[in-house]
């Protein structure tokens, strides 16, 4: 069974979970960048969690399904004709055309047995930086032939609206401390955690800069570089922070003033350039919270 | 001499020391080997660097004081790791970068001779970062130590040989960067078709060679 693309969006590519255990050689996990949207997807369908989907990024694509297929759309509605967050059966020949989003920046096409890509270092991530894993290592283009995977005994599911509600992204992030947050006068902290911050176009899978109130640079934005954890925000010279994203570096030497918890990162993929956020500082004990909370929430989908 | 601090909810930063230097960088190895060696239960990712290691966590399954207290337990045999014998892996180079002549009249000696310097040292990829397969080569001679370029490129070409402030190393990707470019290699850097994946990795010792 196949996908056909007769127009791919803005920029799809075909991601899973990500591949971990690779950064002592410098690959940086990848992966959704709302992995809730895509677990969600995948659970809607009959898939493993993990299954790879169609990421699309703010544009949706038009995609042919000439033998059919279970699908979802989960995540940001792309102007669907289809409704959300839930699976249909698509009669052979059928065709599925998605337009502008009318929410977030990300929006999951989920399929019954999965998009099939060669695996790569255990993921059929695509990491766009490098032309490795996904589809050919890139965004798709018109006329793209994607093979879906084998069909497994499956249980489709359903979400009810209440558990929806509690997953939806926000725009108010919660962080943590970072690992040089003491390094910063009290002043700037303070500004970071109360000043609303603006995504700018500059934002990608590999990191978001936002435009707001530029902040003191402790010695200069320079430091010894070391390893750099998925959503740190790190303040380089000029004092306009930069959230690491999903494609990141592995290492770097700006320091940190906070880090987004991980409960709170699927609500970056979903910003906008141009959309406001605010940071609220949280304890390391409400971020193991709240990342329990979500989880148990998403495992509510499964039983 | 080793610090902790918290990096995120789902990651925890060992400092093993303040500098930059091989000593510091044996003892970010000896415990990158351990943790590879044996690993702790809910640990997904190491990114060791000059001389930290960042250690990542499934938040839902390992808490910072659990992954604290078993790397204190590893630090205390950290001298009893006997490290390998070093790989010494060549890389081919043509020194034709386009720096490469602002290099020389920087330091006000011939091309010739950066060439020779620089090909003459025995560097250590202190770790692979930044893209995958990027070294941080230690041990460029300070005569050739070069500042960055003001603005930095757009694109550098896969495979530049370059110097950057007290650095030098090899981009394995189209990427941005600021580093002074002296010559190419015709070498794959990154190979994910291959089974080692990196050309280089922590700890290798590096020689180039010009062609």
């Amino acid at each position: 069974m196949i996908i056909q693309v007769q127009s791919p969006g803005m920029f799809t590519t075909v991601q899973d979970l990500g591949r971990f255990g690779y950064g002592p050689i410098g690959v940086s996990p990848s992966g959704a960048a709302d992995p809730v949207a895509l677990r969600i997807g995948n659970l809607l369908v009959g898939n493993a969690e993990h299954d790879a989907a169609l990421e699309m990024t703010l544009l949706g694509g038009t995609f042919v399904f000439p033998d059919g297929g279970l699908i979802a759309l989960a995540g940001s509605d792309f102007s669907s004709p289809i409704s959300m967050w839930t699976a249909h059966q698509l009669q052979p020949g059928a065709s599925l055309k998605l337009g502008p989003t009318r929410g977030g920046a990300r929006c999951y096409l989920c399929v019954h047995g999965g998009i099939s890509v060669k695996r790569l270092l255990g993921s059929a991530s695509t990491h766009i930086l490098t032309g490795l894993g996904g589809f050919e290592g890139r965004p798709l283009r018109k006329g793209d032939f994607l093979t879906i995977g084998e069909s497994r005994p499956s249980h489709p599911r359903a979400i009810a609206p209440e558990i929806l509600e509690k997953l939806k992204p926000r725009k108010i992030l919660r962080a943590t401390v970072g690992p040089q947050t003491e390094w910063f006068a009290k002043e700037s902290v303070r500004t970071f955690f109360s000043a609303p911050y603006v995504v700018t176009e500059e934002s990608n899978r590999m990191g978001l800069r936002l435009e707001g109130p530029a902040l003191d640079t402790p010695h200069g934005g320079q430091m010894t570089s070391e390893g750099v954890s998925l959503g740190a925000i790190q303040i380089p010279a000029g004092g306009k922070p930069i959230i690491l994203f999903v494609e990141q570096q592995t290492t770097g030497g700006y320091p940190k003033i906070a880090n987004i918890i991980s409960a709170d990162l699927p609500s970056v993929g979903q910003l906008r350039p141009r959309d406001e956020v605010r940071f609220e500082f949280v304890t390391p004990e409400a971020a193991r919270a709240a990342i329990r909370e979500q989880e148990s929430l998403i495992q509510s989908v499964i039983l | 001499m080793t610090t902790f601090r918290y990096a995120s909810d789902q990651s925890l930063l060992v400092y093993l020391g303040e500098n930059i230097d091989l000593e510091t960088h044996r003892r970010v190895l000896k415990l990158l080997r351990l943790l590879e060696a044996e690993p702790i239960p809910g640990v997904r990712n190491l990114h060791p660097a000059y001389n930290s290691i960042l250690i990542v966590f499934d938040p839902l399954d390992q808490e910072h004081g659990n992954i604290e207290h078993t790397v204190a337990t590893y630090l205390e045999r950290l001298d009893t790791v006997q490290l390998a014998e070093p790989r010494v892996v060549e890389i081919p180079v043509i020194y034709d970068g386009p720096d490469l002549a602002d290099v020389a009249r920087f330091h006000s000696m011939t091309t010739d001779r950066v060439i020779e310097i620089h090909s003459r040292a025995i560097y250590t990829v202190y770790f692979v970062g930044f893209v995958p397969g990027f070294a941080y080569l230690g041990g460029l001679p300070k005569e050739l130590a070069t500042p960055r370029l003001e603005s930095p490129r757009k694109r550098v070409p896969k495979g530049s040989v370059a110097i950057g402030g007290a650095h030098t190393g090899v981009y394995p990707f189209d990427t941005p960067g600021g580093w002074r470019l002296i010559g190419k290699t015709p070498l794959e850097i990154f190979d994910p078709e291959s089974r080692e994946l990196s050309k280089l990795s922590i700890g290798d010792q590096v020689r180039f060679r010009p062609q």
